[in-house]
C-alpha cells in the first residue's frame, strides 16, 4: 500500500513557474470557498420565508432588518414568562434560531414590562417598544366566516372576550341576519389600529382544532391601501365640508317625512299600499312566519 | 511504508520517516502517547486533555444548568449570553457578521463582544477551539476513531479555505443583509441545540463526524471551519503559546505530529524550520495542549510568546 498521498502539490515538478502554480492553486481554493458560502447563502435565501402561523416578538425589527440583527441567542426566550417564544429548530421551517411562537400553541400574554424586548441585547427586538399596546407582531383575521359560531348566528363571543384590547381591537358588529329574517348576528370585527397581534382570540377560539380567527403576518392579514380612492366621509371630516357640495335631495315616495337616503321602515310604517294582505300559507293558521 | 501500518508498535517508531509533514498528514501512528503514558503516567500524559475537555464540558454545563435545573447562572448560548443577569457575553465573529449585514448593534452586544474579543486577542484566538467550542468534541473524537481504526488518506481541502470562506461569509452576508451563515454555522447550530433543542441540526453535527471520518482527516476544524479561522486571525499576537523548549530531546516519534489538530504548525518550532526560536507562533495552533500530553521526553510546554528559552 503505497499510494502517493501529496502533501499539498508543492512539491518541485517540472511545473511552468511556482508562482503560476501557486495562484492557480489559490484560485481553485477560493473558487471553491464561494461555493460554499454562496450556496450557504441561497439556502439562506430561500430558507428565510416565515410561514403565516409564525410569528415573531412584540418590538421584532421588519423581518429583513431582524435577520441582520437577532444573534439567535435565546435571551428573549428565557425571559418570556409564559414560555410563549421558541427558538426555531432546523427543521421548524423558520430561520433556524430566531426567535418566534404560535398563538394557537401559546400566545402572548402582553406584558406590561416587555421583557422579551428588554432581554434582546443586539436591537432585534426595538426597545423603542416600550408600550405593549403598540406592539403589531401581527393581524387578526376572522379566516373562517363559514364555521365561526357568531357567524352562524349564535353568541360565542369568546376571542372577543379574551382580547387584552377588548372593544377596540375587536368590535362586535351589530348586523341582521338574513336567514332567520328577525335576529341580529354579531361579528367580531378586528381593527387594526389596535391588535397587537398577541393572539389570545386564536388561542381562545372554542372551534375544536383550527381556529376561525387567526394572527396572521401583517403583510398577509392586509391589503394596501387604494391611494388613488379617496373617501368622501374622511375627506368631508378633515374638509370640514364637503368637496362637492350639496347634493340635490330629490323626494322619494312614501318617505317623504323621512331624512334624505333613510330607506329604514319602523314597526308599523309599511308602505302606504291600499288593499295589502300579508300573503297567507295554503292551510292557514298555525303557521308564524318564522323561517329558520 | 512500515510506519503506515495501523498496529505500529514502538519498534517500528524507531525508523523515523522521510518527510515529517506527509508522515503527520498521514496520521502514522495508531495510539500516540503510549510512550508518555510509560514515562509519566496515565494521569500526566492527558493532562491538558483533561482540563481542556473539562472546560468544554463544564461551560455546556453551566448554560444547561437553566434549563435543566432552573438555576439561572448563564442565560442563552455561545452566540450571546447574560452571566448572573450583568456579565454580557456576544460571540464577535457575529458581531462581526452583523456589521457586515448592515446592523449596529445595541451596546450590551457590542460590549460583550468587546469582551469576548479582548479576552482572545489577549491569550490566544483558538482557545475557543479547543477550550469552549463544543463541536472539538466531535471533530475530536473523529480523528481518534481514525487513528484507531487506521483509516488512511482521504481528502481534504486546503487549510486556507477557510480563510477563504472566512472572507465570503462577510461577502455573503452583506449580499444578503443576513446573517446567512448562521442557517447552515455548526458551531452556533450544536450549542444552541444542546441548549434550545435540535430539530434535524443532528444532521449537520453527524455531517461533520463522518466528513472528518470518513473524508478529511481533520477536515471541518482544520481546513473549512471559518468561525476557527476567525479566531485564528485575533490570536495572531496572542500571549499564551505553546513551546517546544526542550526540543533537543526529541526523538523523532512523531506522536505530537499524529495527534495534533494543525500539525503544520509544530515543523518550524521542533526542527527550526524558518526560524530559530523554539515558539509555535502560528496562529492556527490552538494551545490545546495535546503535543504536550503525547510526548514522553516533555519537548513542549505551554508558555508566553516571549520565553523563548530553550532547555
Ligand atoms: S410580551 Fe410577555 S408574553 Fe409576550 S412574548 Fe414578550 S415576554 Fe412573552
Ligand atoms: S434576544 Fe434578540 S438576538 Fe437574542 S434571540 Fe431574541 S431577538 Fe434574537
Ligand atoms: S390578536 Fe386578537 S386578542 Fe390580540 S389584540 Fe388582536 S384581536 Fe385582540
Ligand atoms: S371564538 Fe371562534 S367561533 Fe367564537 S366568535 Fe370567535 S372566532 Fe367565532
Ligand atoms: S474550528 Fe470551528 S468547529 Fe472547530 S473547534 Fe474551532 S470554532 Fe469549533
Amino acid at each position: 500500500m503505497n499510494e502517493k498521498v501529496q502533501p499539498t502539490g508543492r512539491a518541485a515538478t517540472s511545473a511552468p513557474s511556482p508562482r503560476r502554480r501557486f495562484l492557480k492553486d489559490a484560485a481553485g481554493v477560493a473558487g471553491g470557498a464561494g461555493l460554499l458560502a454562496l450556496g450557504a447563502g441561497m439556502y439562506a435565501k430561500q430558507a428565510s420565508a416565515l410561514p403565516a402561523t409564525a410569528i415573531r416578538p412584540p418590538g421584532a425589527l421588519p423581518e429583513d432588518d431582524f435577520l441582520a440583527a437577532c444573534v439567535r441567542c435565546g435571551l428573549c426566550v428565557r425571559d418570556c414568562p409564559y414560555k410563549t417564544l421558541k427558538l426555531a429548530e432546523l427543521g421548524d421551517g423558520v430561520a433556524t434560531g430566531t426567535p418566534y411562537f404560535e398563538a394557537r400553541d401559546i400566545p402572548c400574554e402582553m406584558c406590561e414590562d416587555i421583557p422579551c424586548v428588554v432581554a434582546c441585547p443586539t436591537g432585534a427586538l426595538d426597545r423603542a417598544l416600550t408600550d405593549i399596546g403598540k406592539a403589531r407582531m401581527g393581524l387578526a383575521v376572522l379566516i373562517d366566516q363559514e364555521n365561526c359560531l357568531n357567524f352562524l348566528g349564535l353568541r360565542c363571543d369568546v376571542c372577543y372576550r379574551v382580547c387584552p384590547v377588548i372593544d377596540k381591537a375587536i368590535t362586535l358588529e351589530r348586523i341582521h341576519n338574513p336567514r332567520s329574517d328577525r335576529h341580529a348576528m354579531l361579528l367580531p370585527t378586528v381593527h387594526s389600529e389596535h391588535c397587537t397581534g398577541c393572539g389570545k382570540c386564536e388561542k381562545a377560539c372554542v372551534l375544536p382544532g383550527e381556529s376561525a380567527i387567526k394572527v396572521l403576518p401583517i403583510r398577509l392579514a392586509q391589503g394596501s391601501k387604494a391611494e388613488h380612492y379617496l373617501r368622501g366621509w374622511e375627506e368631508k371630516e378633515a374638509a370640514g365640508k364637503s368637496l362637492i357640495g350639496d347634493q340635490v335631495e330629490l323626494p322619494v315616495r312614501g318617505l317623504e317625512d323621512k331624512a334624505y337616503g333613510d330607506t329604514r321602515v319602523g314597526p308599523g310604517e309599511s308602505p302606504q299600499v291600499p288593499d295589502y294582505k300579508p300573503a297567507q300559507p295554503a292551510g292557514g293558521g298555525l303557521d308564524s312566519g318564522w323561517k329558520p | 511504508m512500515s510506519a503506515q501500518t495501523t498496529t505500529g508498535g514502538v519498534a517500528e517508531r524507531k525508523v523515523p520517516p522521510t518527510s515529517v509533514r506527509g508522515a503527520a498528514m498521514r496520521g502514522v501512528v495508531a495510539r500516540p502517547g503510549q510512550e508518555a503514558v510509560e514515562a509519566k503516567g496515565w494521569l500526566r500524559a492527558h493532562k491538558w486533555l483533561l482540563l481542556r475537555r473539562a472546560s468544554q464540558l463544564g461551560i455546556l454545563a453551566l448554560f444547561l444548568l437553566g434549563p435543566w435545573f432552573g438555576w439561572w447562572i448563564v442565560k442563552g448560548n455561545l452566540s450571546s449570553s447574560l452571566t448572573l443577569g450583568v456579565l454580557p457575553l456576544t460571540d464577535p465573529f457575529l458581531i462581526v457578521q452583523q456589521l457586515a449585514a448592515g446592523h449596529w448593534p445595541y451596546r450590551e452586544a457590542l460590549l460583550g463582544g468587546g469582551i469576548v474579543l479582548a479576552f482572545y486577542l489577549l491569550f490566544g484566538g483558538r482557545l475557543f477551539c479547543s477550550w469552549v467550542c463544543p463541536v472539538n468534541l466531535v471533530t475530536d473524537a473523529a480523528a481518534w476513531l481514525r487513528r484507531r481504526l487506521g483509516l488512511k488518506g482521504g481528502k481534504a481541502p486546503a487549510g486556507s479555505t477557510r480563510y477563504w470562506l472566512l472572507g465570503f461569509v462577510l461577502v455573503i452576508a452583506a449580499a444578503t443583509g443576513a446573517l446567512a451563515w448562521e442557517w447552515v454555522n455548526p458551531v452556533s447550530m450544536f450549542h444552541r441545540g444542546l441548549i434550545f433543542g435540535f430539530g434535524l441540526a443532528w444532521g449537520i453535527v453527524g455531517g461533520i463526524f463522518f466528513y472528518d471520518l470518513l473524508i478529511a482527516p481533520r477536515g471541518w476544524c482544520g481546513h473549512l471551519c471559518p468561525q476557527g479561522a476567525f479566531y485564528a486571525l485575533l490570536g495572531r499576537a496572542s500571549v499564551v503559546r505553546v513551546s517546544a523548549a526542550r526540543r533537543s530531546a526529541c526523538n523523532d516519534c512523531m506522536d505530537c505530529f499524529a495527534v495534533c489538530p494543525e500539525p503544520q504548525v509544530i515543523r518550524p518550532a521542533l526542527k527550526g524550520v524558518g526560524q530559530d526560536h523554539p515558539l509555535i507562533l502560528d496562529a492556527d495552533c490552538t494551545t490545546c495542549g495535546r503535543c504536550v500530553d503525547v510526548c514522553g521526553k516533555d519537548v513542549f510546554r505551554i508558555t508566553t510568546r516571549f520565553n523563548r528559552s530553550e532547555s
